[in-house]
Order: structure tokens, then sequence, then C-alpha cells
């Protein structure tokens, strides 16, 4: 097998599992280790570069970071990345002042932004600094989008939301909230040098040819819209019997949402069987906490509605069977069930929906009527709209909006100084030696053996009474600093360097979770991979393989279970090993793009 | 700064027979120099009793002084262990293998600690096939006390200072077979892949099982000019043979060229493979053993791998004709048999 090309700066970067995770790649290690000592201004700034919401993320984030955490694959429970970037939003001092400072001198640009969500906010932020005059338009009375009518309250206090949008507000843009735009055309025909689509997946799915749908409709609610007006404040209660149908997050926070507005009896109702439902794993258990059933492998087939009354919903009960490769649902021929209902929130999905968009403007639509956009650059057809977030390839999550917000502010820059979209900037990377001395390193590089620490919740007592109590507490600083330590420092890499080695074996011998090996080569990947001290099954992970050494063998590293305790590096007499930050960061349209110039 | 090795192993480390996988067998995190050749062959003990479904505690780890001595502390943390006087390992090895038969006993020393102050001990408890497997870790100086030029650098070696050895060296393996030593044999920190047999195949050996391994010392006698550095004993190593220590025979179907592949059965019958690759050598000749080591010697070669066998030696409580068990096993009745036993004997005796 050929040697690792360890200059190609994407090889390092995957080893950084987390940060190569997360859709935006914020540098999660350099975060953490903020936090450890107690740097949260900076630990709070290194997110805000990256993924522009801490304290929103801290608290809802998808985490794609946390199943991809190395250690997931070594013990039980990842770390808690999610939660430790709250500690840095919770802890953090006056972070304005690190933050660009307006007025920017105006570069006569001028560009409209469709939707105050995650990503018009996050291109706000990218392209306010160099000049440009944004518009941000929204339909709704305040910023913030689907972060603030879908999320609820008691995940999400409003003034966390409220000063993170703020931030990005008060660098000068100018808002028209209230205002729906109702076409592109209009759009258009203004003076725009580009225009942003950032409206979401606004359309909740609903069952309309369910019989009953529409003598029950008084007491038949689609999620996200009666999520938005009990955000809004138009909706204060619901029935004392809830069925929530579906088992997503938008299920979840409905079915707690209705606890908190007078759902006694509130059940979540779910097709597919429990372990295949779409809801993040801590979010069916926050639900399951509050006294909530999830009832799966149950398929809605009529609302019951008795002299224009909802009474309930009779449901198919279904098991999961393997066909053809495909997993499919049967009825089990049991009687139906009947599960009594004064309301019921349907949340079985959204999808795109562009009522206002003509499709006279140049913006191609393909068969499923979903936008035609480059999956680099984010344009449309149009070379002068551009898309993201869920507007763009449908509902993902706030990090996907903010990942999508960074690259199309890229374009929308090039596109506005006429050059071409492909020139993307490259990734500011870095790769600094952390020796200090025999065993000393710029990094705490002891692994410690602590279990995940559980963030603490306020009393359900209190919580359900109250929409707007959050019911996770966060951790505390102690808390924090302990479950930061359980990060594996996965950016400091094991760098090798083949002239200095002297095949002494120390390192292999060494390395804890038996990584490393001295071999013959193989001629390929497959067959390198098996002839390893331990083999390397784990195709996801690459081998990090030297050049030939003295005896013609080569150093092969597997980077699956590395735990970055850099004993290889101390048991080198030779510093053939050394350990090596690496910092990775995606540019962003305000801090580079302009030296490709 | 860390002295810690963290707990995690990697998650699909195998197990042994016994259920044990191999960080069962570890010790604590040595401290010996970055890239000392002990480190290695510590790990190859590791490997070896991992290899061999050896419970722990059915093993005694024995050492005298010196860098190499240090090393039980870095294996077998779940073995017996005793750290003796410089020197005087053999002894106390000896004496414990007399009261308990049963134990595997491992003995660890270096040159210093055999070669020098030790080679009186050394000497006697190969002439009595105490049985137990001797591995003198080599590194031909001084290393606890700064390199100094130890009695087995060979004549010619030049230290990190540049001084040049004077004297001529004990060749410790020649001095085993020469005195009836009945498992013998040479390796190199460097090559586990040999190693770990030859270590295998000591401990399964019921007699005095002696093996020399070159064990370079990286912080001082590493240095170009030294014969025994990493480049030096990687490029000057022969080996009489490729090495195979097969616990359970299976039926060997492979038909051997004349004088290039053997096989030993052993005691317990069990099997020593070789694939033979020095010439006018047999592994059980005691005499073409010391000519194969002589003779590599002149061509400036370190002969490396099984030098002797003898396949059924007698061990030391054969020859004495000790008690079969071990004596903390011994009740009141095995030792006072009672007066119709006393009558017996004597009546032997009139």
């Amino acid at each position: 097998m050929e040697p690792t090309d360890i200059k190609d700066p994407e090889y390092f970067h995957k080893v950084v599992d987390c940060q190569y995770a997360c859709p935006a790649h914020t540098p999660v290690p350099e975060y953490i280790r903020l936090i450890a000592q107690e740097k949260y201004d900076e630990a709070y700034m290194v997110n805000w570069d990256s993924n522009v919401f801490p304290g929103i993320l801290g608290r809802t984030c998808d985490r794609p970071c946390e199943p991809a955490c190395r250690r997931g694959r070594v013990e039980e429970e990842p770390v808690a990345i999610c939660r430790l970037k709250r500690v840095a939003a919770d802890n953090k001092g006056d972070v304005k002042k690190l933050m660009p400072q307006g007025p920017f001198a105006p570069n006569g640009k001028k560009i409209a932004l469709v939707g105050a969500g995650p990503a018009s906010l996050t291109v706000s932020r990218d392209l306010a600094p160099l000049g440009y005059e944004i518009h941000l338009f929204d339909e709704q009375k305040l910023g913030g989008g689907f972060m603030r009518s879908q999320i609820p309250s008691f995940r999400l206090p409003e003034t966390v939301l409220n000063e993170e949008v703020n931030y990005i507000l008060d660098l000068g843009i100018h808002t028209h909230f209230n205002h729906f735009v109702s076409s592109l055309k209009e759009l258009l025909s203004k003076d725009y040098d580009a225009i942003f689509i950032g409206t979401g997946a606004p359309k909740g799915r609903d069952l309309p040819d369910m019989p009953g749908r529409i003598e029950g409709d008084a007491n038949i609610h689609i999620g996200i819209n009666w999520l938005a007006s009990v955000a809004f404040e138009h909706t204060q209660k619901i029935g004392k019997k809830v069925i929530v149908l579906g088992g997503g997050n938008t299920a979840m926070d409905c079915c707690r949402t209705a606890r908190r507005l007078g759902g006694e009896e509130v059940k979540v109702v779910v097709r597919s069987p429990f372990a295949e439902m779409k809801a993040s794993p801590w979010e069916k258990e926050d639900a399951q906490h509050e006294d909530i059933p999830i009832i799966d492998n149950h398929v809605p087939k009529m609302f019951v509605v008795e002299d224009g009354i909802l009474k309930g919903m009779t449901f198919e009960k279904v098991k999961a069977v393997m066909e053809n490769g495909k997993r499919k649902l049967i009825p089990t021929g049991e009687p139906d069930v009947f599960i009594e209902a004064d309301d019921v929130l349907v949340a079985i999905g959204q999808e795109n929906s562009f009522p206002w968009l003509e499709r006279d403007q140049g913006v191609e639509f393909d068969k499923w009527n979903m936008p035609i956009v480059d999956e680099k650059t984010f344009v449309s057809t149009n070379p002068k709209v551009f898309f993201g977030g869920d507007a763009a390839w449908g509902p993902k999550n706030v990090i996907t909006a903010v990942a999508h917000g960074h690259q199309a502010a890229i374009s929308i820059d090039l596109h506005c100084r006429n050059e071409e979209l492909t020139k993307r900037p490259s990734p500011f990377v870095n790769l600094v030696s952390q020796k200090m001395g025999m065993h000393e390193w710029a990094y705490e590089s002891e692994v410690v053996n602590d279990i995940r620490y559980i963030v603490p919740q306020a009393d359900k007592k209190v919580t359900l009474h109250d929409r707007k109590k959050e019911v996770e507490l966060g951790f505390s600083k102690l808390e924090g600093y302990k479950e930061a330590q359980r990060c594996l420092n996965c950016d400091v890499q094991t760098v090798f360097s083949e002239s200095k080695c002297i095949e002494c074996d120390a390192c292999m011998d060494i390395c804890p979770t038996s990584c490393i090996s001295f071999v013959n080569n193989e001629e390929t990947e497959t067959d390198l991979r098996a002839v390893l001290k331990m083999p390397a099954k784990n195709l996801t992970q690459d081998i990090y393989v030297s050049e030939p050494l003295k005896t013609n063998r080569v150093m092969v590293k597997d980077e699956d279970v590395c735990l970055h305790c850099g004993l290889c590096a101390e048991r080198c007499p030779t510093s053939a090993w050394d350990m090596q930050k690496f910092f990775y960061n995606v540019t962003k349209a305000h801090s580079g793009c302009h030296s490709t110039k | 700064m860390t002295y810690l090795r963290p707990k995690f192993r990697h998650p699909e480390l195998p197990k042994n027979n016994l259920g044990y996988s191999v960080d069962y067998y570890e010790g604590s995190l040595s401290t010996l120099c970055a890239g000392c050749g002990h480190d290695s062959i510590s790990a190859g003990i590791i490997q070896a009793a991992y290899e061999l479904d050896i419970e722990p505690h059915r093993l005694a780890k024995l050492s005298g002084i010196g860098c190499s001595s240090k090393t039980p502390a870095y294996f077998l943390s779940n073995s017996h262990g005793f750290n003796s006087v410089h020197g005087r390992m053999p002894s106390v090895a000896t004496g414990a293998n007399m009261a308990n038969r049963d134990l595997i006993y491992l003995g660890v020393s270096g040159d210093g600690d055999s070669a020098s102050i030790g080679m009186g001990q050394f000497v006697h408890v190969i002439r009595r096939n105490l049985n137990m497997v001797y591995i003198v870790m080599n590194n031909g100086c001084y290393g606890l006390t700064k390199g100094q030029d130890s009695a087995t650098a060979d004549s010619g070696s030049k230290n990190k200072s540049g001084h040049v050895n004077l004297f001529q060296s004990i060749d410790l393996a020649s001095l085993a077979i020469e005195l009836g030593a009945t498992f013998v044999a040479q390796s190199f920190s460097g090559d586990k892949s040999q190693l770990v047999p030859l270590i295998k195949a000591a401990m399964n050996h019921p007699g005095f099982a002696f093996i020399n391994v070159i064990s370079p010392c990286v912080t001082f006698n590493n240095n170009p000019g030294s014969t025994k550095s990493y480049d030096f004993v990687r490029e000057h190593m022969e080996a009489t043979s490729t090495f195979d220590f097969v616990p359970e025979m299976a039926e060997i179907t492979t038909s051997y060229s004349e004088g290039s592949q053997k096989s030993v059965k052993l005691h317990d019958g069990t099997f020593l493979q070789f694939h033979k690759i020095a010439q006018d050598w047999d592994p059980e000749d005691r005499i073409s053993a010391i000519n194969a080591v002589q003779n590599a010697k002149l061509k400036n070669e370190i002969l490396t791998g099984l030098l002797y066998i003898n396949p059924e030696p007698v061990d030391l409580h054969e020859m004495i004709n000790t008690s079969l068990r071990p004596l903390n096993s011994l009740t009141k009745e095995d030792l006072c048999p009672g007066s119709e036993v006393l009558k017996s004997i004597n009546k032997d005796w009139r």
C-alpha cells in the first residue's frame, strides 16, 4: 500500500472524528480544552466562529459529533460534546467585544435574505463585516426561524435565542419582520445583487385522506404549526387526552409541550418499532421521563368523531419484518386498538413549499418539486439566487443550516465580486508540536476513566407547570471540567518521521490499544489491514502507513481506537513520533475569502 | 505529564483459553529509558505467557539487580515475584524451585548480573540443571551506572564516549552449552517473531532453559562502532533456523528436504519445528551447536535462534529425587508418618 500523505489536511481532519462529523466542522477538542481551562470566552468564540449559535446548539443540536466521538469506541458513551458547548455559553463574559465591530464600510452591494432562520442569519453574519447591505425578511415578528417557532422554550429559553440572534442583527442588518415575501419576481426586480433563500421546510405533513380528518378538524393540529402557535402565544391550552402521531423530534417537542398546556394523558403513537424512531434517543428519554408513553408499531387507521366531536383514533397493530432486504410493516392480525383523545397532534414530517416562488424566474425545480441547487456552491439555476438550510434539500437540522450558510455566504461574496463560485477558499490549517519535555506535553495527555456525566434537570413538578421553565440545568463549572477531561484530544495528532525511527518496537509495545504495527507492506490496503497486530476492521477509519523503514518494513497505525495519550511519543527514543496539535478551521467569507484575490 | 498507562484496551482484544486477554499479563509502566530493548523483551514475555495460557499465579519471576532486573515490575503483575540481591537470583530461584516444583520459574538477569557479579551463581545453576527459564537481557554495558563496558562487551566494540573495549567478551550462550544447559538460545530484542516462540519453548522445557537476548542500550550503547546497537545487530544477525513451537502436534504432512527441516519431539508430546538455515548444524548435537556459534563469530555474525536442545533433560528434582509435591502441600502425616513407619525403616537397617 502507498504511504499516507499527511500533507493533505483532510487526512488529519478525518482523525478528529467529532469535527469531521460536524457539518460546520467546529474545532471541538480545541474548545473543550478551553472549557477545561475555564477560558469560556475563548471557547465560546471558537464555537461562534464555526457554528454561530453556541448557546442554542449547546441545548438543541442534533449532535452528529457524538456518535462519531472516538470515546464511544473505547467505552460506553461519547463525550457530552453538545452540553459542554452550553458550559461555554453559560459561563462566558462579555463576548460581544470579541465579535466584529460595526459599522462596516459599505462595499456597495445589496443582498436580500428570505427567511430569518439559522441559514440566513449565518449568511448575514459572514457577509455583514464585508460591508454588504443585508436585508433580512421574515413573516414572523422576530428572527430565529424554526429555532423560535419549533423548539419549545423549556428546551431553549427565549433569552438565549434572542441574545444569539441579536449578536447578528446588531451587525447592522436591515430587518423586515412581519413581512411575508410573496413573490420572487418582485424581489428580483429590485436592485439586489444576490438573493438567498432560507425559508426552511415550512409545511407539516397531514393525513388528508384519513376517515374523520375533516369532521374532527377542530381538534386535529399539524405539529409544527401548533408549536409555532404556542411559541407566539396564540395557543394557550390543549385537551386532557392527547395523541401525538409521529416518531421524530417534532413529535417529542409536541408531546412535551402538550404536557405543559394541560395534557394529562399524552401518548405518542408511532408506526415503526421504538428502536427505529427518528427522534434522538435523549429526546425520547426526556419524553418518557415526563410520563409520556411511546406506543410503537401502531398505524393510524381513522379519527373517531362522534356528534362532531373528536373522541379518539383507531390504530392497526403491525410488526416489522424484513422482506427482500427492505423493512416492511405488516399487520399482526390482532384487533384494532382505540385510543381516546381530545386533541391529536400530527407530527409525521415536514416538507418544502415555495408557493411564492414563480417558476419562470430562472430557478428550476426537479421532479420532486425541489429547487435544483449546486451541492458545493448552493447556487440555483439562477446565478443570483442561492439556497441553504432546509430550503435547499429538505429538513435536516440547525447545524446543517449553519454549514450551508457559511458556504452560501462564500458563494454570494464570490458572485458579487464576479469570481468563479468553484474557487473555494482552502481551510485554515496548522500543525504544531506539543512537546515540552521528556514526559510533558502542552495538552493534558492523561486519559481519565470517568464515565459520562449526566446533565442535571429541574424537578418535573416545576417544569411541567411552566412552559418556559428550562428543563436541563446544564453542567456546573466543575462538572463541565470533569466532562471536558473525558475528551481524548483527537486533534493532537501522532505524527511519524520515518528517517528517525530505529525500529526498537517501543511504541508498539506501549500502545494501550494496539494501534501500532511494524510489518512487511502488502499490495492492497485490505491485505495490510489484516496483518496488523490488531486487524484494522473499522473501514471508516484510515490506517496511517509510513515510507519503508531500514528493515524494509513499514509502520502502520490504525487510527480507529488511538487514545492520543502520547505514550508512543514518550517511549520513542528518537522522537520519530511526535504529538502535534492539528487545527483545522473552515474558512468563512469574512475571514479569508479575499486573500484569494 | 503522564507516567500512567490508560486503562482502555483495544475493544476486540482476543482472549486465550483461560479467558484472559493479553492485558491481564501486563505489569506497571516501565521506567526504563525510552526505546530500551528490555521493554521489547518484557513485551515478548507477556505475549508468550498469554499465548501459552499460563495462569499468572502458576509463575514466579525472579531477578537480581540492574536495568534488566527491574523489568519483572513491568510484566506479569499477577504473578509471584522476587527481586533478589545482585547476581544472586539463581540461588533464590533454586530455593524456591526446591520448595515448590509446580511453578514455572522465570529468571531475568542482565550481563552484569550474570556475567560479572553473578558468574559464580550462573554457572552452578546450569550445572544443576534447575528447571527454570533464564533470560539474560544483554546490552554489553552497565546501563544503570552510565554505560561502562560489561563483561559481554565484544573486544573492539566502541562505546558512546569513543572508548574501545580491549578485553575479550564472555559468550554466555557458548558457556551455557559447555556447562550442559539443556536448552540454549540466542535472540534479539528487536525481533519478536523469533523471540516469542523461543520464550514459549523455553517455558515448556523441563530443565534449564537459557536465552541470551541482545538488547540494545539506547542511551549508552547504541552508537556507531558498538556491536550491540540496533543497526549492528540487525546487519549481523544470522539465524540458525526459523522456528516454531507447536504445542499440539498436528500430523506433519509436508515432506522435508534433507537437512533443511527438522522437528524435535519433546517430553510432553509437543514438538519443535525447525526450518534450518545454518549448515552442518543439528539442534540436538552440542558439538555442532558450539561449532555453529564459533563459526558465526569468526564471520563477525551473531547466531540467533535455538542453538541447542536436549529434548529429554534430567532436572535437579529428578537427579536428587525430591518430593513430588510442593513442600507447602505436605501435611503433618506426610512428614511424621508415625512410629509404625519408623519401625519399618529401622527394620530395613537391621
